[in-house]
């Protein structure tokens, strides 16, 4: 892993709601879903930076509010000094030459009365730059993500996952972007197969110099391909360390329940590890808890607090500062624990 | 663990391994609609009745030694070999009026097909497309001509653009896209949520392109199956609009207009009122078993087995 | 909170059905009809279960575990081809009428599915749904005890506050929590085999982690054995005694635990195990395993694996080899060569590949002369989307030959 370089997207106090309407013909506004609520971090060049949570975390809608595909609500987004916010899909398209994403249901993605080749030709073509370099990049762009140019003229159905989604990682790769946003690429496949997109992604970073938001909800895939991770719950980033300290010493007690949760493929490991188990389920982001959005599942607040400590957890919200810890973290009474 | 080796199924001999790489065999989304459409007997039968009744409305004219506008000395004949759908009280050879009628009614159907297939695909997709007031506003005025009274308003509109068939076609196909426009955007609306639509948007693809290129070929399905249905309604429409007297005028003539004028001939020369209505019956009901093969072929839930 | 020893055997299969065994499934076929032809999803799975013995059967998607589990249940549509056997205590399943199978579901083997709303009922309350399989296992249990059982049930798998949740509708629960009242139901028949089929799948990994707790003590509380279907190998490592890697319809690797993750003897188990990434060791480079499972339609003689296999000889392609003991504890596998793989890493076996090597040094030094002409195109920005503009112009007119690239540089 090579040390990252300048920041290259700065991303500032973004939120992203989006309206509930109630049913009916009049559909008034009843609420918001609070998706996003005042994320920060810089993307460096040449840098991986993970952004990891569960189901309802605001993850991918962060990811697609970066990208201009949702409009934020709030807050701001740079490109190399360059405000993204705002800006009109006139105005954007220039930019999507810098900036790309890969989708994470390889199915979904690519539309399936295109051939591969008219798939991976498209961005070319939108840009005004398929010409005939252009048909020999397609080319090579297929051979790239360790595909047979030869089959640029089948669909994309008659692929198999893991090669769909090398498909639209070309795709994304045509236009020779700076950033690329990865959208849980590698959740819907198999293992066997996973590892090998993600070696090319490797590969590939560190040849063309991209750089990766890497959006996921496995930890373990996170270890093997982030330089730095940021854990998202419910919208808000609780910790965001260089990934070898977020695995040997995490301190955000979600952090430590969500690494102490996966199982490894280890038996001895397995049986011999210490598990902190958090109660209930992701609260909705309709109504969120007050203060620390975690507490409502936290074990340290339900075990370990006392009464007057919790009232800090319930009344103040905790910013994701350095708290001693030497990495940012959102936990009034965070403490490293080594789990691993 | 016992295991019962079983021999294995080696019916296509060796393959080289870079074939095994495609676990589904290989065959277009094209491919498999026809095998699909092919299967389906109904449909098959159907189709080559209805080539045959095209080919015999368009080519025959050529070769019938009478033409559908010449008296012959001949009046009110019963079928005969001379005649083979007899003659009428004028003299025309009915064999030369049914061709010359089921020409005339085949194409005001299927321009009717493709004029409103047309209009309602794109008023659909990009109703759909767009959603919020644009579609509001456009699927307010598709209901607007839904509710329209078909017949009432061809027949008014007709009667003032005289009888030629493509003036008839283009007041049916008027009034019939927005049932088109309707399938068409319901379809849309779940395709626009698909990821490679905002893959799409993701590259900068501009929304004209996103609707031509990517949702409306996506939708073909729908669609074809839509334009068979429509070829059926166009026929029997443009039927009741000159058996009432207001679609194609004399001398040309229509198999509906054929009808018309042997009703009151049912009883004597049954031969004039039965054989076109035959007609008509004929292409409506093959064209709707097409529609059913073709919506059997299209529809998702046929997929194969899947492992 | 520790994940200790558990206390159940960590003993060999035993060759023979004992007093002991509860299911014991023997050379099982699944044939689906397809329009291409017979697509043959399960090819001969065997495997025996012992009182309170758990069994992780793992594979990938198309595998056939999840099939062979369906087979076991007797839950496969009427169009499939079910052959072999398979007996619970002793009696044969295969081939009993729908009534009598529904008997053996209702008491003796308890399903768990992916999705929980397959064996709930939208319209019934939980609680209800519990009392109904209490009621039906113990006739004369009265109404008012079952409901006291169910309630403890539900806090017995850890849903909170289980009085009031008994009353509740499955769609008003999260989808951990509906898994977690399947389990109760189950608990409540106190079968000898629970058949979990991915059962935490899609759930979130913290919801996971109290699912599988709570499956562990229904395990406990029923001493009921478990086959556990995952493609998790996580998941099997902590909650098994047992595994049994499943590969194109056929069980490729089996024995315990500890022999399959320490000491595979299969190249595909060594090739899933060296293509996870794991998050307690910091490996470099990951090695998959090259191309794809096999088409299950028409598959070609010879090992299925072999085509994706780095130590494919011609043997592999003539004879599929069978599932044969590689050493002395009841340690199986389906490959010629188990013995090579005695002390191998996945590295040394597997290729860890990537991107193709010549085409992205072409690419990278393309894009660094592209680079020195970046700053010209950022003043012909409006340039660029002229064309483009131009470009959909011609989509509008249906122009779909693809030759109309303006060469914008």
């Amino acid at each position: 892993m090579s040390a990252p370089g300048e920041p290259v997207l700065r991303v500032r106090d973004l939120v992203k709601h989006f309206p509930v309407r109630s049913r009916g013909v009049v559909r008034r506004k009843i609420g918001d879903v609070h998706a996003v609520c005042g994320v920060s971090f810089d993307l460096h060049e040449n840098e991986t930076l993970g952004l990891v949570g569960e189901s309802g975390s605001g993850k991918t809608t962060t990811a697609r509010t970066l990208l201009n595909l949702e409009r934020p609500t709030s807050g701001s987004v740079s490109y190399r000094d360059r405000e993204l916010t705002g800006l009109s899909r006139r105005q954007m398209r220039p930019l999507r030459e810098e900036l790309q994403i890969v989708f994470q249901d390889p199915y979904a993605s690519l539309d399936p009365r295109i051939s591969v080749r008219d798939i991976i030709a498209e961005p070319l073509r939108i840009h005004g730059r398929y010409d005939e370099a252009g048909r020999a990049e397609v080319h090579d762009l297929l051979r790239l993500v360790g595909l047979n140019p030869e089959h640029g003229n089948r669909y994309a159905h008659e692929f198999s996952g893991g090669q769909r989604q090398r498909i639209g990682i070309a795709r994304a790769l045509a236009l020779r972007p700076k950033v690329v946003v990865l959208d849980e690429p590698v959740s819907a496949l198999d293992v066997s197969i996973q590892a090998g997109v993600l070696n090319l992604l490797m590969d590939l970073q560190a040849e063309l110099g991209l750089s990766f938001l890497f959006v996921a909800h496995d930890l373990s895939v996170m270890r093997h391909v982030a330089h730095r991770v940021a854990v998202m719950y419910l919208g808000r980033i609780v910790e965001l360390a260089p990934t070898r300290e977020l695995f040997a010493r995490p301190s955000h007690p979600y952090t430590q329940a969500l690494i102490s949760a996966i199982p490894l493929p280890d038996p001895r490991k397995e049986r011999a590890r210490r598990r902190i188990v958090v109660q209930g389920d992701v609260p909705s982001p309709i109504s969120p808890p007050s203060g620390c959005r975690f507490r409502t599942r936290c074990p340290k607040f339900a075990t370990q607090l006392t009464e007057s400590e919790r009232t800090a957890c319930v009344e103040q919200t905790p910013e994701l500062t350095d708290r001693g810890t030497g990495t940012p973290v959102a936990c009034h009474y965070a403490q490293p624990l080594e789990l691993l | 663990m016992t295991e019962t080796t079983e021999a294995t199924g080696a019916m296509d001999g060796e393959r080289p391994p870079e074939e095994r790489e495609f676990t589904v065999v290989e065959r277009t989304q094209a491919q498999l609609v026809l095998r699909r459409f092919l299967r389906h007997r109904a449909a098959m039968i159907s189709l080559v009745i209805f080539v045959l009744i095209v080919l015999w409305a368009f080519i025959g004219p050529h070769l019938w030694h009478y033409s559908y506008q010449k008296y012959t000395p001949d009046n009110s004949q019963p079928p005969s070999a001379k005649h083979p759908f007899g003659t009428n009280s004028a003299g025309y050879d009915s064999y030369a009026q049914v061709m010359r009628g089921t020409q005339t009614s085949l194409k005001v159907a299927i321009l009717i097909a493709l004029g409103s297939t047309f209009v309602g695909a794109v008023w659909g997709a990009v109703a759909g497309f767009y959603r919020g007031v644009v579609d509001a506003v456009m699927m307010r005025i598709s209901d607007l001509v839904l509710t329209l009274p078909l017949l009432a308003i061809a027949l008014v509109i007709s009667s003032r653009t005289g009888g030629s068939w493509y003036w008839i076609a283009l007041v049916i196909a008027g009034l019939t896209w927005a049932y088109v426009s309707r399938v068409v955007r319901s379809t849309v609306l779940s395709l626009r949520e698909k990821e490679f639509v905002e893959a799409a948007r993701a590259l900068g693809a501009s929304d004209a392109r996103i609707i031509f290129r990517h949702l409306l070929p996506n939708s073909l399905g729908p669609i074809f199956v839509n334009a068979t249905i429509l070829v059926a309604t166009g026929i029997l429409t443009e039927t009741a609009l000159s058996f009432l007297g207001f679609g194609v005028q004399p001398p040309d003539t229509s198999l509906g207009l054929l009808v018309s004028q042997a009703q009151t001939a049912v009883d004597t020369r049954p031969w004039l009122f039965y054989i076109p209505g035959a007609f008509i019956i004929a292409i409506a009901l093959t064209i709707n078993f097409i529609g059913d093969g073709l919506r059997d072929a299209f529809d998702p839930r046929q997929q194969r087995v899947r492992q | 909170m520790t994940v200790g020893d558990k206390g159940y055997a960590q003993r060999p299969e035993p060759a023979t059905p004992t007093e002991d065994t509860v299911l014991e499934v023997d050379g099982l076929q699944v044939a689906f009809p397809s329009e291409d032809g017979l697509v043959r999803a399960v090819r001969g799975v065997s495997y025996r279960l012992e009182r309170g013995a758990g069994l992780g059967i793992v594979g990938e998607s198309g595998s056939g575990k999840s099939v062979t589990a369906l087979a076991v249940m007797g839950l496969l549509p009427a169009a499939a081809k079910v052959t072999g056997s398979v007996r619970y205590r002793g009696s044969e399943l295969l081939g009993l009428s729908d009534t009598r199978l529904s008997d053996i579901r209702g008491s003796g083997i308890a399903m768990i599915f992916q999705d929980p709303m397959t064996s709930l009922n939208p319209v019934h309350t939980v609680g209800a749904q519990i009392i109904e399989g209490l009621l039906r296992h113990n006739p004369d249990m009265s109404k008012r005890a079952a409901r006291d059982r169910a309630v403890e049930l539900l806090g017995t798998v850890g849903i909170p506050h289980p009085d009031r949740r008994a009353d509740s509708y499955p769609h008003e629960l999260s989808g951990g929590m509906r898994q977690r009242v399947v389990i109760a139901i189950a608990m409540a028949n106190d079968p000898a085999v629970i058949i979990a089929d991915e059962p935490t799948t899609a759930l979130d990994v913290t919801v996971q982690a109290q699912v599988l707790e709570a499956l562990e003590t229904a395990r406990e509380e029923t001493g009921a054995a478990l086959v556990l279907i995952t493609h998790d190998l996580g998941v099997v490592a902590g909650h098994t005694d047992r595994v049994a890697v499943m590969y194109a319809g056929r069980v490729v690797e089996s024995g315990t635990v500890e022999e399959l993750f320490y000491e595979p003897r299969m190249p595909y188990t060594l090739g899933l195990l060296g293509s996870m990434p794991r998050m307690d060791r910091d490996d470099d480079r990951l090695t998959p395993i090259a191309g794809s499972p096999p088409s299950l339609l028409n598959l070609p003689p010879g090992c299925p694996f072999a085509p994706r296999c780095p130590m494919r000889e011609d043997r592999c392609d003539r004879d599929e080899p069978s599932l044969h003991v590689v050493d002395a504890g009841g340690h199986r596998s389906a490959c010629h060569f188990a013995d090579r793989l005695v002390g191998m890493e996945a590295g040394a076996v597997f290729e860890a590949t990537g991107a193709d090597n010549e085409s992205l040094a072409r690419l990278a030094r393309s894009d660094s002369e592209a680079s020195s002409e970046a700053s010209f195109e950022a003043s012909s920005e409006t340039a660029a989307e002229a064309t483009a503009e131009s470009e959909s112009a011609n989509d509008m007119n249906g122009s779909t030959d693809g030759t109309y690239g303006k060469g914008s540089r």
